[in-house]
């Protein structure tokens, strides 16, 4: 059994860097495949050796003299704090510090760069996400730092046949593919169905599983037996997966009188179905053994629909390895071995049973071989890439972009209310209450954004008395508005504590009373004042709102997903819904901007500012 | 004359550090009192006193009909009566700050028309009538759309006298109505104090204008260190002042 914390260190980083997606990270993540790719072990680490000598003899002696250059009284300091240095090791001048620094720092990078190489060599990597659950791949529940599966157990399988040490290397399943291309691993195994489009991407093996899809219902649901009965019904099932395709056929003819929500993993669907989110959940049929089945509130209903393969995922330039995972397959269903393994975890079934049935026949195998190894150029033209990325267009502008738009308004709108609240309080409301607003502000900006809406969507619908069950798009609305609530707070609170003592003082001795003076006098100026910040939260709330995809929402970015799943267009699709984003939060910024011009207090500054509409922007009072 | 306000046994201090150490004064209907002293000497702090945006310790102050006592009631533990009376004495005491502290957001108008509206819940439209009156009384009358931080700073302190006039008060406070000006704008301020000395209104000012004072004043206080040294007309005390305190404070004013 691999154990996760075989992994090399620093590849686990490197995909940690990919999923935080920073750009500078990722091109030395990229730059380091590179570099191992093209070097022997030996000639790396002599090459880093070089590099890191090089860097701790750059960092001394040419870095100081700059500096010294620069800033004359440095070297003044330096030349007391070398005599000093000697008692005071590792010095107490800044100098010293960064030359200590800087040393440490290469050391530790080349000694991570050399690490990850160094094992790399002779495993057999697999790329598969852990996330994607029972049966395929889940972390052991009785010892969660080891990953379990039957995939696992069929990769360590395979790995003897090949007289290799398997080893799993964890990816997003959405990125498994694009991992592959890039060389993070050399197989991708992650009940990653079979299908045209992703042929033309990677070869497959011969398939290793096949299976259907299974409908549950509540076990109180009686007339719903095959898909004709999901007409107006509301269905949940797993995103990019033949059910979400099957379903998508169903709306068709049922003239959209369907509504399909996709998940992001396995058993949110199922805890919607058994709190009344959704009327029916279709899906492949090992993950309802696993997660359906076991519930007694739920059932299966009518057969097995549809048909799907399993393969093992080989780069297109990898024929060798690919004719190497072939064989050893073979050997593995002829062994009994295969079938051995789906037997534990469950999961035999007749389909199965018949694909190996047929592999074993001879005549047969040598089909599907010549069938999973002729290789299917995908090069397109930039004139079918022009066309194909014109295709995308009307998914992106009027599907996706819609419901950010209105996410983000509404969320926006609910954050600013409450955020305003929440500093009135904090700021005058007696101690018990504004103590609650302050730790509600510490709270709810101090976690982050993704467990609270998972915790309103999932969460609230387990609370005692039924629980609280918020509609996809309310639950994503309240997410958004109440966590940017309390940066707006702080904002308010900024705004409110930056008008002059006496503007309170003058409205009180008018008679006032202190809600009417913050009323008309304070939290108006407060307003004007706090323009800049919270248009700065829309922009990234408005950014952020592609995080309501994980329940269940079709916004921009959740299309940007599909379409790029689809096409296995990451960049152009990419860059496309990039520009989608930035333009549409173009007209909001210059709406602030012109709101700030127009309620500038300081009117002189209104007519220089409308003057410059077009320009930079207003200048500061 | 009838006393429109008696000050009796006012005291108050911030921590240990005295402020006010009992000061008793008596302001007659239409008078205009002057309270001059040196710097830190608690003018402003007395000033404040009289419309509660500051509170003293113990001692009363009557301005009216309204009476207020603060039996130990502080910022912090202000109860629901008290703050009830505040606001109903501070709506007849207007009051004029040194910064002006108009409104920035509202126009000229617009500020002198918010607090009867808001306060008083009077019709806007005779409100409006009533604050362009005053606001061409105070010489703005082609000044009344603008913002505060388009006018002079005598303009804006005019602006703030009439904003106060328009809650139509017994008694104007000025806490130092012309130190923040330009000294070529400060005559504009003064003369209009002196019209409504003219038409009978009830002022009690803080101001270090020594010839003003002479001039207009009906009564001078002279505060040191928190103590009402010396009251007089101002003929006594410019003239032959008895307390040594007050001679030394003239002779470097005059």
């Amino acid at each position: 059994m691999t154990r996760q914390r075989d992994w090399p260190q620093s590849h686990r980083d490197t995909e940690r860097f990919e999923k935080a997606g920073s750009s500078l990270r990722q091109f030395a993540a990229l730059a380091a495949f590179e570099f191992s790719r093209g070097f022997s072990t030996h000639g790396k680490l002599g090459f880093l050796f070089l590099v890191a000598s090089a860097t701790i003899e750059f960092s001394r002696r040419y870095a100081t003299r700059n500096l010294f250059l620069r800033y004359p009284a440095l070297k003044r300091r330096a030349k007391v704090s070398r005599r000093s240095a000697a008692k005071n090791w590792p010095g107490n001048s800044t100098l010293e510090r960064l030359k200590t620094a800087f040393t440490f720092a290469a050391l530790c990078l080349c000694a991570s760069v050399a690490f990850s190489f160094s094992t790399q060599a002779q495993d057999l990597r697999w790329g598969g996400d852990a996330e994607g659950g029972a049966p395929y791949l889940l972390p052991d529940p009785k010892n969660p730092r080891q990953t379990i599966g039957f995939e696992i157990d069929l990769m360590n399988a395979l790995g003897k046949q090949f007289k290799r040490k398997s080893v799993f290397v964890q990816n997003q399943w959405d990125g498994l593919i694009p991992g592959l291309q890039r060389g993070s691993y050399e197989l991708a195994v992650n009940g990653i169905e079979i299908t045209d489009d992703r042929k033309q991407q990677v070869n497959f093996s011969i398939p290793y599983y096949v299976c259907g899809e299974q409908l549950s219902v509540r076990a109180s649901e009686n007339s719903i037996n095959s898909i004709a009965d999901l007409k107006g019904k509301i269905v949940g099932t797993l995103k990019f997966s033949l059910a979400h395709r099957l379903l998508e056929e169903a709306k068709k003819e049922f003239d959209g009188a369907l509504e399909i929500r996709s998940y992001e993993n396995q058993n949110n669907p199922y805890d919607d179905l058994t709190n009344g989110r959704l009327q029916a959940v279709l899906m492949d049929w090992p993950i309802a053994v696993y997660y359906s089945k076991p519930n007694p509130k739920l059932k299966f209903t009518g057969s097995i629909i549809g048909e799907m393969q399993y393969g093992i995922a080989v780069r297109k330039d990898d024929s060798e390895l690919l004719k190497q995972v072939n064989e050893a397959l073979l050997a593995l269903v002829k062994s009994g071995e295969l079938k051995a393994i789906y037997e534990k975890w469950g999961i035999w079934n007749d389909e199965t049973d018949k694909l190996f049935a047929k592999l074993s026949q001879p005549e047969q195998k040598s089909d599907a071989l010549a069938e999973f190894t002729q290789t299917v150029s995908a090069k397109l033209t930039w004139r079918e890439r022009l066309k194909r990325y014109w295709g995308y267009l009307p998914a992106l502008l009027f599907v996706g972009a819609p419901m950010t738009l209105l996410i983000s308004v509404l969320g926006m709108a609910l954050a600013i209310a409450f955020g305003l609240a929440l500093a009135l309080v904090n700021l005058y409301a007696p101690k018990p209450f504004s103590w609650l607003a302050r730790a509600y502000v510490e709270v709810f900006r101090g976690t982050p954004l993704l467990i609270q809406l998972y915790l309103i969507f999932y969460g609230l619908p387990g609370l005692p008395f039924g629980g609280i069950r918020l509609s996809p798009i309310v639950a994503g609305v309240v997410g958004l508005g109440l966590n940017y609530a309390a940066y707006e707070a702080e904002n308010y609170r900024a705004g409110i504590q930056a008008i002059p003592r006496g503007q309170m003082e003058a409205a009180l001795s008018l008679g006032m009373t202190r809600w009417q003076s913050l009323r008309h006098v304070i939290v108006p100026q407060a307003m004007r004042l706090v323009i800049p910040p919270v248009t700065n939260d829309f922009i990234a709330l408005f950014k952020d709102s592609s995080i309501v995809s994980v329940i269940t929402m079709v916004e921009l970015t959740k299309v940007y997903g599909q379409l790029a799943a689809t096409y296995y267009d990451y960049i152009g699709a990419g860059i496309l819904t990039a520009a989608i984003y930035f333009l549409m939060g173009l007209p909001f910024v210059r709406l602030a901007r012109w709101a700030e011009a127009r309620l500038a207090t300081d009117k002189r500054v209104v007519s220089s500012a409308k003057k410059r509409w077009l320009g930079v922007g207003a200048k500061p009072a | 004359m009838t006393n429109l306000i008696s000050v009796n046994n006012l005291q108050k201090s911030y921590g240990e550090a005295s402020a006010l150490r009992g000061i008793s004064f008596d302001v007659s209907v239409s008078e205009l009192t002057v309270i001059i002293g040196p710097s830190g000497c608690g003018k402003s702090t007395l000033l404040r006193c009289l419309n509660g945006l500051e509170l003293f310790d113990s001692g009363s102050v009557r301005i009216g009909e309204h009476e207020l006592k603060m039996n130990g009631a502080s910022h912090h533990h202000l109860p629901a009566h008290l703050n009830a009376q505040l606001r109903h004495l501070r709506e007849d005491v207007g009051m004029v700050f040194q910064s002006f502290n108009l409104f920035p957001h509202l126009t000229v108008l617009e500020n002198a028309v918010l607090a009867p509206t808001v306060v008083k819940k009077l019709d806007r439209k005779e409100v409006e009538e009533r604050a362009r009156t005053l606001l061409a009384k105070v010489g703005l009358k082609d000044r009344m759309d603008y913002y505060p931080s388009q006018l002079s700073g005598g303009q804006q302190q005019r602006a703030a006298i009439a904003r106060a006039l328009a809650m139509s008060p017994k008694v104007m406070l000025y806490d130092e109505p012309t130190s923040a000006l330009d000294p070529s704008l400060v005559g504009e301020v003064l003369s209009i104090m002196r019209q409504l000395d003219d038409e009978g209104m009830t002022q009690v000012v803080v101001t270090h204008e020594m010839k003003f004072a002479r001039d207009v004043a009906d009564k001078v206080l002279v505060l040191s260190e928190g103590e009402l040294i010396e009251t007089d007309s101002p003929d006594v005390i410019f003239t032959s002042p008895r307390d040594e305190q007050t001679r030394e404070f003239l002779r470097r004013y005059l």
